[in-house]
């Protein structure tokens, strides 16, 4: 038993980081019905941004309450900015192309950060260690063997997750701009009859959602290392995780990004793990066969 | 207009096949030529750049030094992308364009499988530093290596484990990596009577989280775990373990050896992994290699860059041995490669061209290495 | 909207078909002498560049019929070319034929390859009819990574060794030229005609809006599987002639990034233009040799050309037109149709 909330903890704080990442490919699909196939990349380069800049400052020996947020908020800034640039260079101008030809872009895109990322300028090839910035410790509950360990990198992954979900559900809930983001979301064309600056609530959201992405990629760098391909697969899943959920619905991508965390270690706890990346993809395919519009999703018809 | 995109086709077409007419040009002969074939990019370009490294650093000692037959060495390098068949072709555009007269590469034994039977076809010898797979060395007579294989290995860490004490084991392998099959299966072979395999759980390289793993790894209680995997994914999975309150040893192959291994400090105290050299190794060939290689690259060395050294090396000797730049002899130069002192280790090729070294195990403890043990081969 | 009413799209040859397929027997036979010429005077470097455009333009043209012709936009294309390898490789090695044998043996293993390669895209194409554009794609994607999984794990399937994370090593070599080229030759003439068939039209209809095909009667569900499942066997015989080029597989040949590179031709040469994705086969295998310099940037220069060239024309170098002024030209556009973030 005790067996079994240990992995149920581990896939939460799993599920938390790909919740994250979720929300911003749900966030700009809602918008753009673009999915964003460079996030991935976008999470991998807050990981970068933040290793370079916790190198930079070790010097300055700050205390943790500085040096962790300053981190956290510089990753999260310089991937607003490379969110925005991604939006503004490559996909505004094929703003009326088809869909197909976005989706080409966006994997281009992907494809460039990657590859950018493993240039010795950048980041380079070899994983590499996060250097230290949080002291990790963990508590332990219950007797030996029958043991259930919880680390603060958990506890700090989740509460992350909830605290910005919730910080975004007040902002797209309660602020003009995030009225704009949901008018977007429901009728491109209307909204900007109304008086909505389209191309601004849509640089918002991606900025919105790689800020997001970005501090996913800075916990998980802490808790496990940087590589230029971290974010293939994480993105992946978390695509899935927004698909679970209901593309669209920002309270989905939180549940999605959960449940896949909580099947893929379940499946790698008590199956097998050498499957449990196929398992994502197993997920998706029998999402859109038997619910397509996910768990919070509405199914819109296609009106001809 | 539909003039000038068609002799701008034609042009294209004529240009292209005129670049073709390349057979048999002549090489100037004043310098060696030697094939090099390495991951330099995709995936696994660590590996490939380290092994670069290495090789580099050894040609250009032996340039300095001289050359070899009055002559310097050119290394040509082709990158492979982390492809078998991108292997195939670099391979075979420096033996058909390039002529050189030998090889060196790969470090992944499925590369190496590629290229080398590219290289027995054509009879030019091709030395491998650092693949592991015995099936490496069967592809033929052509085929080298200055590493020992999986087998040997295996074994080596499964008479370690005996002479531990350790009865219960749990196998933790990269089930997409077949260094880590390799190892498990020279690993069962040696263990499987002295001991027993409580539990064999897997994991694909460059997962993150291992945890999941790692609990049902615990339950089996176990009093030490064989961790076959290449050291980023080790230093995660051990991290993730102490977390989890899992302290028993872990232990694996030569894949551990690297720097950040060593910079992941504490945690792995109490683990020990086999290695082809260690760094405590008082012999000048060891020290003076990593002086020089911080000199150059500012960095420290890793397995694979060490092992690229010393094939940099047997290389220049064999054909200095041949006493003439052409394929033949250097094969059999290297075939009777005897005592050479390696860096990595005193190497000697065997009649199966591998390398018969003796292997070190090494205890890790705040972030440095000693020797446990040295297990030499039977 | 031009207008699919018209036939003109529809290759009503001039000469019998007898005599066109004839002219193609012709041709397939007239690569044995080629092949032979080559063999012996070609630098094997860049014969083996040649052998590896022939089996690039099969991969490019058998995706341009599941991407381009019919608009359904695969990421997997490198699974499909894994089965078919996998199936050709390891048949190859357990029966090892030799001499006049192996003259049988190849197209029959390839056939074999090119068989379960179509099963898989059978098996592709069904639960992702109902997916559009982006899903698809990452449907696809997916299944291309479950194949890679399931092979990963295999050592063996019954007598037959599959190798699992070690690869496939030892498979006798067979292919060379002719065949490299014949199959490229049947491939590109099977593509050629469908695409300029009645069916051709149907595939066009499918990718061009599939709520009026469904409306004019064309059966979308039949001829969206149907271009998966061809598009799959030329895969799958595609990736039995590298098997038995290289005499090697390993798994990580065969995913996305593969999968990618094939897409990247097809989009190049202009989605739906069946000279322009062996075109650009030709093109992207050869230039990357002669650029081997750059590698450290070939993929940043990829996916940068990717970038703009989707930006700047997306239609690709032919723009879903044909290389040579048959007498039917397309002027369909190629580029799907369902324009805009909204789909309007």
């Amino acid at each position: 038993m005790h067996d079994l909330i240990q992995q149920l903890i581990i896939g939460l704080s799993i599920g938390a980081t790909y919740a994250l990442i979720a929300l911003g490919y749900t966030m700009v699909y809602g918008v753009l019905r673009l999915i964003n196939f460079a996030h991935g990349e976008v999470y991998m380069m807050g990981a970068v941004v933040g290793f370079h800049v916790t190198n930079l400052i070790a010097r300055w020996r700050l205390p943790l309450w500085v040096s962790l947020p300053f981190v956290f908020v510089t990753a999260m800034v310089a991937c607003a900015a490379l969110g925005f640039l991604i939006e503004f260079l490559a996909y505004r101008p094929l703003r009326n192309r088809p869909r197909l030809v976005v989706l080409i872009t966006a994997i281009g895109v992907s494809l460039l950060l990657q590859n950018l990322a493993q240039m010795w300028f950048i980041f380079g090839p070899t994983p590499q260690a996060f250097p230290p910035l949080i002291p990790q410790y963990s508590k332990t509950f219950g007797t030996p063997p029958n043991t259930i360990t919880i680390s603060n990198l958990d506890v700090l992954s989740f509460g992350l997750s909830v605290g910005l979900m919730a910080a975004l559900a007040w902002v797209v809930l309660r602020t003009r701009t995030g009225l704009a983001l949901r008018a977007v979301s429901y009728r491109f064309d209307t909204s900007s009859l109304m008086g909505i600056n389209t191309n601004r609530t849509i640089s918002f959201t991606f900025m919105l959602g790689s800020a997001l992405a970005a501090v996913a990629g800075v916990v998980d760098a802490i808790r496990y290392d940087v590589k230029p391909l971290m974010g293939l697969m994480p993105g992946l899943k978390a695509f899935v995780a927004a698909v679970l959920g209901g593309i669209g619905s920002i309270p989905g991508a939180l549940v999605g990004g959960m449940l896949m965390g909580l099947v893929e270690t379940l499946v790698k706890g008590y199956l097998s793990s050498a499957y449990a990346d196929a398992v994502a993809f197993v997920v998706l395919i029998v999402i859109l066969l038997v619910k397509p519009s996910g768990l919070f999703g509405r199914y819109v018809p296609e009106k001809l | 207009m539909r003039w000038m995109t068609r002799t701008a086709w034609a042009a294209l077409l004529v240009a292209g096949l005129m670049s073709c007419k390349d057979k048999g040009a002549s090489r100037p002969s004043n310098e060696i030529l030697i094939g090099e074939f390495a991951s330099m990019t995709g995936q696994t370009a660590t590996f490939g750049q380290s092994s670069h490294e290495g090789l580099m650093l050894a040609i250009d000692q032996v340039n300095a030094a001289g050359g070899v037959l009055g002559k310097p060495i050119r290394v040509i390098t082709e990158d492979n992308r982390s492809d078998a068949n991108e292997a195939v072709t670099a391979v075979q555009k420096l033996i058909s364009r390039d002529h050189v007269v030998a090889i060196i590469g790969e470090v992944a034994s499925k590369r190496s499988l590629a290229g080398g039977g590219v290289c027995q076809q054509y009879k030019i010898p091709m030395l491998s530093p650092s693949s592991t797979n015995p099936a490496v060395t069967q592809v033929g007579d052509y085929i080298f290596r200055i590493c020992f294989t999986d087998d040997f290995q295996g074994g080596v860490c499964a008479r370690f484990a005996v002479k531990k004490g350790w009865k219960k084991v749990v196998i933790f392998r990269d089930v997409a990596n077949d260094y880590s099959k390799g190892l498990t299966a020279g690993f069962r072979a040696g263990y499987e009577n002295a001991g027993s395999v409580v539990a064999e759980e897997s994991f694909r390289e460059g997962d993150n989280d291992f945890k999941a793993q790692l609990t049902k790894i615990k339950s089996a209680g176990p009093d030490a775990v064989f961790l076959p995997a290449y050291y980023a994914d080790v230093v995660k999975i051990v991290k993730q373990a102490r977390e989890l309150e899992l302290n028993v040893p872990f232990f694996g192959g030569d894949g551990w050896d690297s720097p950040t291994t060593l910079a992941a400090g504490a945690v792995m105290d109490g683990c020990f992994f086999a290695n082809h050299y260690s760094p405590d190794d008082p012999r000048p060939a060891v020290q003076s290699f990593i002086k020089a290689y911080q000199a150059k690259y500012r960095k420290t060395p890793d397995a694979m860059a060490i092992l690229g050294y010393d094939a940099g090396r047997v290389m220049a000797d064999a054909i200095k041995l041949a006493g003439k730049a052409e394929p033949k002899a250097i094969r059999d130069a290297l075939a009777q490669t005897k005592d050479f002192p390696g860096a990595s280790g005193t190497i000697t090729i065997d009649e199966r061209r591998n390398a018969r070294k003796p292997a070190f195990v090494l205890a890790l403890k705040g972030g440095k290495t000693s020797i446990a043990d040295t297990i030499n081969p039977e | 909207m031009a207008s699919i009413a018209s036939t003109s799209h529809i290759s009503r040859p001039r000469l019998p078909v007898w005599v066109i397929n004839s002219a193609l027997v012709l041709l397939i036979a007239a690569m044995w002498p080629l092949h032979r010429v080559l063999a012996e005077n070609m630098n094997p470097y860049y014969l083996r560049i040649l052998i590896l455009i022939g089996l690039n333009v099969i991969l490019a043209t058998s995706l341009n019929l599941i991407n381009g012709i019919t608009g359904q936009f695969s990421l997997g294309h490198a699974g499909f070319m894994a089965i078919g390898a996998y199936a050709a490789g390891s048949l190859m090695k357990y029966f090892g034929p030799t001499g006049t044998q192996s003259a049988i043996a190849l197209p029959a293993l390839l056939a074999v390859g090119g068989f379960w390669a179509a099963v898989a895209g059978l098996l592709v194409g069904i639960p992702t009819l109902r997916l559009r554009g982006d899903y698809l794609a990452i449907a696809t994607l997916g299944f291309g990574e479950i194949i890679n999984t399931l092979i990963v794990n295999t050592e063996q399937i019954g007598p037959f060794e599959i190798g699992g994370s070690s690869g496939l090593h030892g498979i006798p070599i067979r292919t060379d030229f002719f065949w490299a080229y014949a199959a490229a030759i049947v491939c590109v003439a099977s593509v050629w005609r469908l695409a300029y068939s009645a069916k051709g039209l149907a595939f066009r209809a499918v990718r061009e809006d599939e709520v009026a095909a469904a409306a004019m009667g064309i059966d979308t569900t039949y001829y969206k599987v149907l271009a998966f499942v061809i598009g799959a066997f030329f895969a799958g015989v595609a990736g039995g002639l590298y098997a038995t080029f290289d005499g090697n597989l390993a798994p990580e040949s065969f995913r996305f990034m593969r999968s990618i590179e094939i897409v990247v031709m097809v989009v190049l040469g202009g989605s739906g233009s069946v000279t322009g994705a062996v075109v650009a086969a030709a093109v992207l295998t050869y230039l990357p040799e002669q650029l081997r310099f750059s590698n450290e940037w070939r993929m940043v220069i990829y996916s940068l050309a990717l970038i703009l060239m989707m930006i700047l024309r997306p239609e690709g170098l032919l723009g879903g037109r044909e290389l040579f002024r048959w007498r039917r030209r397309m002027a369909i556009p190629v580029v799907p149709a369902d324009s805009g973030p909204r789909g309007t």
